[in-house]
């Protein structure tokens, strides 16, 4: 995951917890956005950036799962020509790994 | 109308595998942060000879030995079925080893601050100077310049005055800092610049070499590289592009430097096009050299995963753009696609800006274009680190889009894929895998009617410069001359004209 990002989550989860705080992913590929969701969750597995060692233990949600939560039109108008492009079972499978 | 068409292209490969252990982003970032790096430890097993470099399958097809279509029908691991009688020259380039590599950067470097070791200077100047395309080239005495002890290279390294170089794993010279205070002109920049000027070179001479463009009948060059050139008080001045047109003998070409991240060589070509179209310039080259960051960027993956080191590649193209000469494929600059500030970030906002937006202004469809060339990355690089499989990837977008507007059915998606598509081939450079690589296949594929039309895409990721959240996007369509030139005012047709209204008038006159 991107170290900048990885500073920003850590900064946005000092500053409001992590109860009311959900992490929102458009990974394109199953391993990266599980690498995403382990690294808000128990820390960056690569050792990489500030979420090194660091457990925020934020769930993260692939967009996929929160169609219903979207605006139909909005949805159609940015997500579904990658809806038939991303095998969205194995990402979403492998981001939901990390919220047990 | 008269469109610009592409008269020409070189590529060129330079094999860096010094470079990638001692200054790949992901090596300095770990030396860093992690000294004691089992990834650090274990990358030098990893590093492959320059022969396999050669004999690796995606390389062959950057500099033209092997078509894209001649690529898919190798099975992958590409790494594990190398071409064994493969040539380091090719059609459209060639591949360089490191050794000479660091030559050439000696050679284009005007300031005197690449010091190399006697007899490792005195080995590439015999190489250079029997290298078919580099001997004589403008400044070649710099081979005979400024040699040094390896105690004197190794005390200037050691007081951080000048950056090491390596071949083979040895200490063999160094590039020094060209300003005492100046961040903008340190050690590090100096031989960043120095790379993508040596690269670039490179790749304008194969140019030269395979077109038999005279160098000086270049106008204009516009350099798109991802480096910046200048000093503390100008970071990004510039100018790579007349710095390599001087080496190269274009002394009638004047030049500057595009950015936009990977989208860099799209917009520039686009430019290019333009001021040939407007007749403001006859022969317009666009090139970029390498980029060193880059090398060993998913390394940690490829080590892990017991694969060769294979981000070992410089890339640099060269691409030349003339006028009209009713042979050469045309450049449609009514369809040039852009992505607007205002078109949205989602990958489907970024594709209807860049491939459906241009093909509906001229009333074509998406099937209509026989060929895509977005970003052409080597899947076997990028798979591993979890990128997926990047050109792949653009070609479902675009047959999503083709779902979504009606154009095929669902379950034709993957035949349209597989019609329009092809293997990425091209090194994880940024600039160098977008869309350009395949300018010089395409060329070839329509002169000789196998394809009418491909479309080369550009994307950029401008947001790692931390200024805009924006994406960019740019493409433009390559397509079959149609066989004519618009000489403009046609004098004759003129007085036909003029003879037939005098006549019709007297008639009317003489029924009157």
């Amino acid at each position: 995951m991107d170290l900048e990002n990885q500073a920003r989550i850590k900064e946005l989860t000092e500053k409001y917890g992590k109860d009311d705080l959900i992490v929102v992913l458009g990974g394109a590929e199953a391993e990266a956005s599980g690498l995403a969701a382990e690294t808000v969750s128990t820390g960056d597995p690569t050792f990489a950036g500030p979420l090194s060692g660091v457990s925020l233990g934020l769930k993260a949600y692939h967009v996929f799962e929160l169609k219903d939560q979207v605006n139909a039109d909005v949805y159609d108008e940015q997500i579904s020509m990658m809806e038939m492009v991303l095998d969205i079972d194995e990402i979403v499978n492998e981001v939901k790994t990390y919220r047990k | 109308m008269n469109y610009p068409v592409v008269k020409g292209a070189g590529y060129a490969l330079i094999q860096a595998s010094g470079m990638l252990v001692h200054y790949g982003t992901t090596q300095t970032t770990e030396g860093r942060v992690n000294p004691e790096s089992e990834h650090l430890q274990k990358l030098p097993g990893h590093l492959r000879s320059f022969e396999a470099a050669v004999k690796y399958p995606p390389n062959q097809t950057y500099i033209g030995n092997i078509t894209p279509d001649g690529l898919s029908n190798i099975p992958r691991p590409w790494y594990e079925n190398p071409i064994n009688d493969a040539d380091r020259n090719g059609k459209y380039g060639e591949i360089m080893p490191e050794d000479e590599f660091i030559g050439l950067m000696k050679i284009v470097d005007i300031f005197d601050l690449v010091v190399l070791e006697e007899k490792f200077q005195a080995s590439v100047k015999e190489k250079l100077a029997a290298h078919p395309i580099l001997a004589g080239i403008n400044k070649f005495e710099n081979m005979d310049k400024n040699i040094s002890a390896i105690d004197e290279i190794k005390k200037m390294t050691d007081e951080h005055l000048a950056l090491p170089l390596y071949f083979e794993g040895k200490l063999v010279g160094c590039v020094k800092k060209a300003h005492e205070f100046d961040d903008a002109l340190s050690a590090h920049v100096m031989f960043e610049n120095l790379v993508a000027k040596a690269s670039a070179v490179f790749a304008l001479k194969l140019l030269l070499a395979k077109s038999g463009l005279d160098k000086e009948d270049i106008d204009y060059i516009i350099e798109c590289s991802e480096e910046a050139c200048g000093d503390m008080n100008q970071r990004g001045g510039g100018n790579f592009a007349k710095s390599i047109g001087e080496i190269c003998g274009c002394i009638n070409a004047t030049g500057s430097d595009t950015r936009s991240f990977c989208a860099g060589p799209a917009h520039a070509l686009v430019e290019a096009a333009a001021l040939v179209q407007a007749g403001v310039y006859k022969n317009v080259v666009v090139l970029a050299g390498g980029c060193t960051a880059k090398l060993g960027m998913n390394s940690k993956e490829h080590v892990k995963k017991g694969m060769p080191a294979l981000e070992d590649m410089l890339g640099a193209f060269a691409v030349h753009i003339g006028e009209n000469d009713g042979i050469n494929p045309v450049i449609r600059t009514d369809a040039v696609g852009r992505h607007r500030i205002g078109s949205g970030a989602s990958p489907q906002a970024v594709m209807t800006a860049i491939v459906t937006d241009p093909l509906d202004g001229i009333g074509y469809k998406i099937t209509d274009v026989d060929r895509y060339a977005p970003e052409m990355q080597n899947p076997e690089i990028t798979e591993p680190a979890g990128a997926g499989d990047v050109p792949q990837a653009n070609y479902k977008m675009i047959a999503a889009l083709a779902v979504k507007r009606g154009e095929i059915a669902k379950a034709d998606m993957l035949n349209t894929v597989s019609s329009f598509g092809m293997p990425g081939f091209a090194p994880t450079q940024g600039h160098i895998p977008s869309g350009v690589p395949f300018i010089g296949p395409a060329r070839d594929m329509i002169l000789s009617g196998k394809i009418n039309r491909a479309m080369v895409i550009g994307k950029g990721s401008l947001f790692l410069g931390r200024l805009t959240n924006l994406f960019d996007g740019v493409s433009f369509l390559i397509e079959k001359n149609p066989g004519t030139i618009d000489t403009g005012f046609d004098k004759e047709l003129v007085r036909k004209m003029i003879g037939e209204a005098m006549s019709d008038f007297a008639k009317s006159f003489s029924a009157e």
